[in-house]
C-alpha cells in the first residue's frame, strides 16, 4: 500500500456548504476542500482570508473532526474586535471561499491504533481537537477509554453540547465550570484543581496518554497538575491557543 | 493568486498623510514579542553607552530619572503594518546622555534585558531623533511594552525602539540586531518601506 | 494584554510551506543548553514580525522564521541538530 509522497502544503480553496451553531458566540462550519489528503485527529489548519485589495490574513484553526474524503469541520468563536472570527461566523455564508492550509502538526494528534486509555483536558476553545478525538475514536469503532474533563465559564459555552451529552459507553465527560454553574450544581465554579483531575481523570498508574489543549495559562497550569499527579511528562501533550487574537 | 473571500474587508485601513505606505491606523497598542517579558527592579536597573573604545558612561535608575526630561510626542509605526498617531512618552532624549560622550563611530548596537538587539546609525539617534523613555501616556511604562524603560526612534520602524533597553555599544562597523538578522531591513524606514532585507 | 507564548504546535504550517516533512514531531537539541525535545513543545513567540521558538528549558532561541511576500528566512542556529524521523 503506498503512502502519500511527502509534500510541501500548499493553500487550497475550501467552499462552506453546512453551518452549525454551537453556542452563540461560536459555530461550526463545514468545508469542502477537493483534494483534502486526509488527516489525523488533533491537527490543524491554517485559513487564510483575502480581501479585494489583495490584504490577506491568516489564523489557525483545529479540525473538529476525523477525515472523511474532501470534507473538513472547524469550529470557531467569534472574538470581539476580531478580524478574521467575525467574517467566518458572522459574514460568510454557504457557497463562500476561504483558503486552508493543511493539515499540519503531527505531535499533538491521537491515532486509533493506539491501545493507552485517553486523558483529554480541555479550557474553552481548546475542547475542538480534543472532539476530533472523540469522534475518530466513534469513527475507528475503538473500545479505548476516554475520560474528557472540558474547563470553561459557564454552560451557555458548551461546544457540542447535544453529542456530550450521550458520548457513548466508554466515554466520561466531567463539566469544570470556572464561572457560572447551573442550580444544584455539585461542584463549585472555580479553576481545575488537583482534585478535579483526580477525580475526574485517570490514575498515572494506568499511564494514560494526556492531551492538554487551551490557553496558555490555562495548559500550563494543567500540566503542572498532571505531572504532580504522577503522570510521566512524556505521556502530556499539550497545545496552547492563544489569547484568541481574532 | 489568492482567492479573494466574498465579503471580506478586514482591518479597517483608513489612509491619509500621517500614515507611511502600507500602515493602518490602531486606537489600541499591540503587544508584540520575541521573548519572555523581562522584569527588572529600578535598583538593580542600568543604562550605559560603550563606546568604540572601550570607555562606559553609566546611569542608575535614579541617575536616569535626574537627567533633564521630555515628554515627545509622536507618531509610531510597526514593520507588521499597524500605526498610531500623537502617542506621549516621557524621558531622557539620547542628545543628552550623548553629552559627555567621546566617540567617532557610527554606528550603534542597542541592547535590551532579555537578550533583545537591534542596530541603527549612530545619527539617527542624536539631534532630537531618539529618547530612553520611562513612561506612556502619562503612566510608568509597563513591562509588557518595555518598562522600565524603552528606545524610542519614531522616524524608524518600531522594532527599532528596542523594549527593556539596557545600552548602547557603539561600533566602527554595523552590526546587525535580532531582527535584521532574520530578514528584516538593516535600516526600516518606513516612508520608504523598508520592511524586509533588500527592500 | 500579555505577551504569552505559544507553542511548537503553532509552528507547524509555516515549516510546512518550507519542508516536507512534519518538523514539529522532530527532535530539536538546543545549541545553548542541549535540552532535546519534540520541536512542538519549543515556547513559541509570534508570529509577528516573526515566529520565535525557544527552548523550554533555557528560553534561549532555537529557531526563528520570518515570513516576507516572495519569501521566508530560517534561522536554525539555536538548534545543534534536528532529528526527523522518515520512512526507510
Amino acid at each position: 500500500m503506498g503512502r502519500p509522497p511527502a509534500r510541501r502544503a500548499s493553500w487550497k480553496a475550501a467552499r462552506l456548504t453546512e453551518v452549525r451553531d454551537e453556542t452563540p458566540t461560536a459555530r461550526t462550519l463545514r468545508l469542502t476542500v477537493p483534494g483534502w489528503p486526509g488527516h489525523l485527529a488533533g491537527q490543524h489548519v491554517d485559513v487564510r482570508l483575502t480581501a479585494e485589495d489583495g490584504y490577506s490574513t491568516q489564523r489557525s484553526y483545529s479540525l473538529a473532526a476525523p477525515a472523511d474524503g474532501d470534507v473538513v469541520e472547524l469550529t470557531v468563536e467569534r472574538v470581539p474586535d476580531g478580524e478574521v472570527s467575525p467574517y467566518l461566523t458572522e459574514i460568510m455564508e454557504v457557497g463562500d471561499e476561504v483558503e486552508i492550509r493543511g493539515p499540519v502538526g503531527g505531535w499533538f494528534v491521537w491515532r486509533p491504533e493506539s491501545t493507552a486509555p485517553v486523558l483529554l483536558v480541555a479550557g474553552g476553545s481548546g475542547v475542538v481537537p480534543l472532539m476530533a478525538m472523540l469522534r475518530e475514536r466513534r469513527r475507528a469503532g475503538s473500545r479505548v477509554p476516554f475520560r474528557l474533563l472540558y474547563s470553561l465559564g459557564g454552560p451557555d459555552g458548551r461546544y457540542y453540547a447535544d453529542e456530550l451529552r450521550r458520548p457513548g459507553p466508554g466515554v466520561d465527560v466531567t463539566y469544570l465550570y470556572t464561572r457560572s454553574t447551573p442550580d444544584s450544581w455539585p461542584r463549585p465554579a472555580g479553576r481545575v484543581m488537583l482534585d478535579d483531575l483526580a477525580e475526574g481523570g485517570w490514575p498515572s498508574s494506568f499511564e494514560p496518554d494526556c492531551y492538554v489543549c487551551g490557553p496558555t495559562g490555562f495548559v500550563e497550569a494543567v500540566a503542572d497538575l498532571l505531572l504532580a499527579l504522577g503522570h510521566a511528562p512524556e505521556r502530556i501533550r499539550t497545545e496552547r491557543f492563544g489569547p484568541t487574537g481574532g | 493568486m489568492a482567492i479573494v473571500s466574498r465579503g471580506f474587508r478586514g482591518r479597517p485601513r483608513a489612509g491619509g498623510d500621517r500614515l507611511p505606505p502600507g500602515q493602518y491606523l490602531v486606537e489600541d497598542f499591540p503587544v508584540l514579542s520575541a521573548g519572555p517579558t523581562p522584569r527588572v527592579p529600578p535598583d538593580r536597573w542600568e543604562f550605559a553607552i560603550d563606546t568604540e573604545d572601550g570607555r562606559t558612561h553609566r546611569w542608575s535608575w535614579q541617575e536616569f530619572k535626574e537627567l533633564p526630561q521630555e515628554r515627545p510626542a509622536v507618531d509610531i509605526h510597526c514593520v507588521t503594518k499597524w500605526s498610531k498617531l500623537d502617542t506621549h512618552w516621557e524621558g531622557v532624549s539620547l542628545d543628552v546622555l550623548f553629552e559627555d560622550v567621546e566617540s567617532a563611530a557610527e554606528y550603534a548596537l542597542v541592547h535590551s534585558y532579555g537578550g533583545y538587539t537591534t542596530n541603527l546609525p549612530v545619527e539617527d539617534l542624536l539631534d532630537g531623533k531618539a529618547w530612553i523613555v520611562h513612561s506612556f501616556d502619562g503612566e510608568e511604562l509597563s513591562p509588557v511594552h518595555g518598562g522600565p524603560a524603552r528606545l524610542l526612534v519614531p522616524h524608524l520602524y518600531f522594532w527599532k525602539s528596542a523594549k527593556w533597553v539596557r545600552g548602547i555599544r557603539l561600533l566602527n562597523e554595523d552590526w546587525p540586531g535580532f531582527w535584521e538578522t532574520a530578514g528584516y531591513h538593516e535600516y526600516g524606514d518606513p516612508w520608504r518601506e523598508q520592511r524586509y532585507e533588500g527592500d | 494584554m500579555t505577551a504569552d507564548h505559544l507553542d511548537g504546535n503553532a509552528l507547524a504550517g509555516p515549516l510546512a510551506e518550507l519542508f516536507a516533512v512534519d518538523v514539529t514531531t522532530a527532535t530539536g537539541r538546543c545549541a545553548s543548553c542541549g535540552l532535546a525535545g519534540p520541536i512542538a513543545t519549543l515556547h513559541v513567540y509570534g508570529p509577528e514580525p516573526g515566529l520565535v521558538g525557544r527552548c523550554p528549558g533555557c528560553e534561549e532561541v532555537v529557531l526563528r522564521i520570518v515570513r516576507g511576500p516572495g519569501s521566508a528566512w530560517l534561522d536554525l542556529r539555536g538548534a545543534l541538530s534536528l532529528r526527523v524521523t522518515l520512512p526507510d
